[in-house]
């Protein structure tokens, strides 16, 4: 239960990062760790590099762009739980980041990390789905944007290449009505089904390889869940009709 | 980087953890280790006055930055913090290897919310475990540490 041996990387800048993301074989960026921590501890991730973005400053910004609010890589969840600018624009992402975890975890956990490592049963990729928000991708090749629905390749998987650090995520202002329900075996527990309401759309958690769209009429068609020792298939199912209705009920 | 007030010396390597950096390198044994993957918050410790987990730090990641565990609330001799008070007072431990981890998060809770409501209680206390109490006296005590806090 130690993380495994690895090269230390500190860098203070974005370029300096990029620079080494670029020339470092089998690295990875630690942002929050509270999910690559534990990987690490358990040695389920072995990466050669660690590239800590901490030290970098100025990239802990939350601020107002486009009619909606872009979090950068080191804005903590905590941060964004009690940003006033989130609670007026997007208070749908207020409402989703109070879900994630406990706040011990959300004042070092990142809402950018969250995306990056695509939980399947994760909230944030779910909300910034439904809603059509986009992350900010750089390395040292150039800037690119990457749409949420080009985003979410796999369990654990982006489409975010190696070399590139992730430096903001934009979440469009939220329609209304807007709604985020999930269900969890223990309070603060990922979610063994949720769904997110922005609007007309529907977004749904916890029971495919990624977040998926939905039709709110009949959101559990063709889905897959998996089975655990926490939830069945057809109980999942049943979890997203049932929240679909309550988020659809408003 | 500072510990209580102290300044330590880094840690040799970098994938020493901050909490068996805390534990093993400077001996404060006050912080807890259970799980080390951040489900049961017995690691708990405050970084530059915030709760994180130390189990899921590296100890070269708290350079600059200060440090509070449990031994830093209440300095030998001088009397008990508040919220160790309260724990006290309303038994709110009993074999005390979830309390260090509970009494740095409600440290942190009530930095948030000095006057917490039920919700915000449970709220603020269910990312630590504990296996004895059954939690009703440790809810009691955090309600008695935001009284003492006033
Ligand atoms: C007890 C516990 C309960 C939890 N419960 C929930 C929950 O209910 N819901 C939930 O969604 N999450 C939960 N989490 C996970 C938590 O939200 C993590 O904070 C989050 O998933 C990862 O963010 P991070 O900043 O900690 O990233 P890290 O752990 O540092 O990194 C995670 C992954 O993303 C990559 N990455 C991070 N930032 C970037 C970046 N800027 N650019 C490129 N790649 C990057 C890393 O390389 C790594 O692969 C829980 C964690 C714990 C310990
Ligand atoms: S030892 Fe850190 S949370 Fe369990
Ligand atoms: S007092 Fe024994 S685990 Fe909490």
């Amino acid at each position: 239960m130690k993380p495994p041996r690895f090269e230390y990387h500190a860098p203070s800048t974005v370029d300096e990062t990029c620079a080494l993301l670029a020339s470092l074989e089998d690295a990875k960026v630690l942002a929050g760790g509270q999910s690559l921590m534990p990987l690490l501890n358990f040695r389920l991730a072995r990466p050669a590099h660690l590239v800590d973005i901490n030290r970098i400053g100025g990239l802990d910004r939350i601020y107002e762009r486009d009619r909606g609010v872009a979090v950068q890589a080191l804005a903590r969840q905590a941060a964004v739980e009690d940003s006033e600018l989130v609670a007026s624009v997007c208070p749908l992402l207020s409402a989703a980041v109070r879900l994630v975890a406990h706040r011990v975890i959300r004042n070092r956990g990142t809402v950018c990390g969250s995306i990056a490592h695509a939980d399947p049963a994760s909230e944030l990729p779910a909300v910034l789905l439904a809603l059509g928000g986009h992350v900010v991708a750089r390395s040292k090749r150039g800037e690119r944007k990457i749409e949420a629905g080009g985003l979410f390749a796999g369990v654990f998987e982006t489409s975010i290449a190696p070399d590139e650090l992730l430096v903001e995520a934009w979440f469009p202002k939220s329609p209304k009505p807007f709604a985020i329900f999930e269900e969890s075996r223990r309070h603060g527990d990922f979610a063994l089904a949720g769904v997110v309401r922005a609007g007309d759309t529907l977004a749904l958690f916890g029971v495919a390889p990624t977040p998926v769209l939905a039709d709110a009429k009949d959101p559990s068609r063709g889905l897959q869940p998996s089975s655990d020792l926490e939830a069945t298939p057809e109980f999942r199912l049943h979890l997203v009709r049932a929240l679909t209705l309550k988020a659809f009920a408003a | 980087m500072r510990i209580n007030g102290f300044d330590h010396y880094p840690p040799q390597d970098a994938r020493r953890l901050l909490s068996d950096y805390l534990r093993h390198d400077v001996g404060l044994t006050g912080t807890h280790v259970g799980c080390e993957h951040g489900v049961c918050g017995c690691c708990t410790i405050l970084l530059n006055g915030a709760p994180v987990r130390s189990c899921l730090m590296l100890a070269v990641q708290a350079e600059g930055h200060e440090v509070t565990t449990i031994e830093g609330l209440a300095p030998d001799g001088e009397p008990l913090h508040a919220v160790q008070q309260a724990f006290h007072e309303c038994h709110g431990l009993q074999c005390g290897f979830c309390t260090p981890g509970f009494v740095m998060s409600v440290v942190g809770l009530l930095a948030q919310h000095p006057h917490p409501t039920d919700e915000e209680i449970d709220e603020g206390i269910a990312g630590n475990l504990c296996r004895c109490t059954g939690y009703a006296s440790i809810r009691r005590a955090v309600r008695r540490a935001a009284e003492l806090s006033r």
